[in-house]
C-alpha cells in the first residue's frame, strides 16, 4: 500500500478548510492511475496525527457521527507554517546509481559475471518499467492535458534518462571486454 | 510457432580487409503474425541493414528470408519490387514522403502503383488517414504538416495495400516528445488491430511498446525478452510514493 507524505495531506488543506474524503478524491485526481493503490484510509490517519501535532484542527459536522471522514480539518497557524516551509525547501529523490555502477565493477574485477549481462537484464527490468509508465499514459485521453499525465511524463523520462545511462554503461563494457 | 517472416543465417558484410564491416553476422528471427518486435542497439550494431535485408531493399550475402512461407532472398529484381510494394509496409526515420503531393496523394500512391482503381485507391487513402488521425489534412503538402503528422502519413501509405508486415527504422528519430507519443499511440493501435511491426530503433520509448524485444550489438543479437504479460507491479512505486 502506498502512501503519501504527511506535508502533501497538509499541503492539500492550504486552500481551505476540507473533509478527509475531499482530499482523497484530490489526491486521486492528481495521481490518476499512479494513486491507484494508494492506501484509502491513510489519509484519515495523517489527519489524525497532525491534529495531535497541533497543525490542523477538527470541527464535528453537526448532525454526523464522531468520525474522522464526518469532520472539516483545517490549518492552524503552525501548520500553515509549516506548509509554507515545506513549499520552500528543495528536496529532490536521490537515484541510486552508484550500487549498480559498482556492482559492474566487482563482477569484472571478479569475473564472477559478464557486465554486459547485468546490464541486459537491468535493461530488460527498466523497459518493463517504461511498458507499464507508457501504457497508463495511453489510456488516458488523449486531448486533455491532465495532472495524472504531467506525473506520468516525469516517470517515463526518468526512465529514459536511466535507458540512456545503461547505454552508456553498455559501450564502455564493450570496449573494456574486447580490449 | 507460425511465422509471418522469418530468417535465417543471414548475412551482410561490407568492404574488405581492415575495412570489412560485419554488418549482420548469421542472425536468426522469427516474427508471428501480429507480433510487434523491436530490434534495439547502439548506431552502427546493424539493425537498419538487418530491417533492409528484411524487407528486400538489400540482399544477404548468405542466410534466407521468408515472407509468407515464401523465400524472398532468391526473388528476381521485378519479383523482388512487386513484393516490397504488395505485402511490406516501409516507415523510415526522414519520413520519405513525396513533397509535391498531398498527404491523399502519398498515402494512395502504393495502391494506384499497384493497379488499384483511382476510386479505390482514394477511398482507402482517406480511410487510413482518418484512422491515423489525420483525415482533415488530406489536402495538405507535406511542408504544411508537422514532423508528427508526417509520420502518420508515412505510416498511413505504409499500410496502403494492406502489408503482412510493417517495417519501421527509428520511427521517432526526428520527432518532439508530443509527437513520438502519437506515433506511440498509432503504434499502438497497428498492433491492437492485428498488424504485424518489425521496429528497429534505440528509442526506448517506442521499444517498450513491443511484444519482444531484441538487443543487437556487433551485427549479432544479445539477448531477447519478452514484455508482455505481467506488469512490473505498482506504478507508485515507479513515481516514488512510499510503502
Amino acid at each position: 500500500m502506498a502512501t503519501v507524505q504527511q506535508e502533501v495531506v497538509l499541503a492539500m488543506l492550504a486552500k481551505e478548510p476540507s473533509h478527509g474524503y475531499e482530499l482523497r478524491a484530490r489526491l486521486k485526481q492528481a495521481l490518476g492511475p499512479v494513486g491507484e493503490d494508494l492506501n484509502a484510509g491513510q489519509v484519515y490517519v495523517t489527519l489524525t496525527r497532525l491534529e495531535k501535532a497541533g497543525l490542523v484542527v477538527s470541527t464535528p459536522n453537526p448532525g454526523q457521527p464522531e468520525r474522522p471522514d464526518r469532520k472539516v480539518y483545517e490549518l492552524t497557524a503552525p501548520g500553515q507554517h509549516r506548509v509554507a516551509e515545506w513549499l520552500a525547501e528543495v528536496s529532490w529523490p536521490r537515484p541510486d546509481l552508484t550500487e549498480f555502477h559498482l556492482k559492474l565493477i566487482a563482477a569484472a574485477a571478479a569475473k564472477l559475471a559478464d557486465p554486459l549481462a547485468i546490464v541486459d537484464a537491468q535493461r530488460r527490468e527498466l523497459l518493463r518499467r517504461l511498458r507499464d509508465a507508457q501504457r497508463a499514459a495511453l489510456a488516458l485521453p488523449a486531448e486533455t492535458t491532465s495532472d495524472a499525465a504531467l506525473l506520468l511524463e516525469g516517470i517515463v523520462l526518468r526512465l529514459q534518462a536511466d535507458l540512456r545511462w545503461l547505454e552508456a554503461c553498455e559501450r564502455t563494457w564493450t570496449i573494456r571486454r574486447d580490449q | 510457432m507460425t511465422t509471418v517472416l522469418s530468417a535465417r543465417g543471414l548475412r551482410k558484410w561490407y568492404g574488405k580487409g581492415d575495412g570489412l564491416v560485419r554488418a549482420v553476422r548469421d542472425v536468426d528471427l522469427e516474427v508471428a503474425p501480429g507480433e510487434t518486435v523491436a530490434i534495439m542497439g547502439p548506431s552502427g550494431c546493424g539493425k537498419s541493414t538487418l530491417l533492409h535485408l528484411l524487407g528486400g531493399l538489400d540482399r544477404p550475402d548468405a542466410g534466407e528470408i521468408k515472407l509468407a512461407g515464401r523465400r524472398i532472398d532468391e526473388l528476381g529484381e521485378r519479383a523482388l519490387a512487386r513484393l516490397r510494394r504488395d505485402a511490406v509496409g516501409f516507415v523510415f526515420q526522414s519520413f520519405h514522403l513525396m513533397d509535391e503531393l498531398t498527404a491523399v496523394e502519398n498515402v494512395e500512391l502504393p495502391a494506384l502503383l499497384a493497379g488499384r482503381s483511382p476510386r479505390t485507391a482514394r477511398r482507402r487513402a482517406i480511410e487510413l488517414l482518418d484512422r491515423t488521425g489525420l483525415g482533415d489534412r488530406a489536402g495538405f503538402l507535406p511542408s504544411a504538416l508537422s514532423g508528427g503528422q508526417r509520420q502518420r502519413v508515412a505510416v498511413a501509405r505504409a499500410l496502403a495495400n494492406d502489408p503482412l508486415v510493417v517495417l519501421a527504422d527509428e520511427p521517432t528519430g526526428n520527432l518532439d516528445s508530443t509527437a513520438t507519443l502519437d506515433v506511440l499511440r498509432l503504434f499502438d493501435d497497428l498492433h491492437e488491430a492485428g498488424q504485424t511491426l518489425v521496429i528497429v530503433t534505440h528509442d526506448s520509448r517506442i521499444a517498450a511498446t513491443a511484444d519482444r524485444l531484441i538487443s543487437m550489438r556487433d551485427g549479432e543479437f544479445t539477448d531477447e525478452t519478452r514484455l508482455t504479460g505481467g506488469t512490473t507491479g505498482s506504478l507508485g512505486k515507479l513515481a516514488g510514493l512510499e510503502s
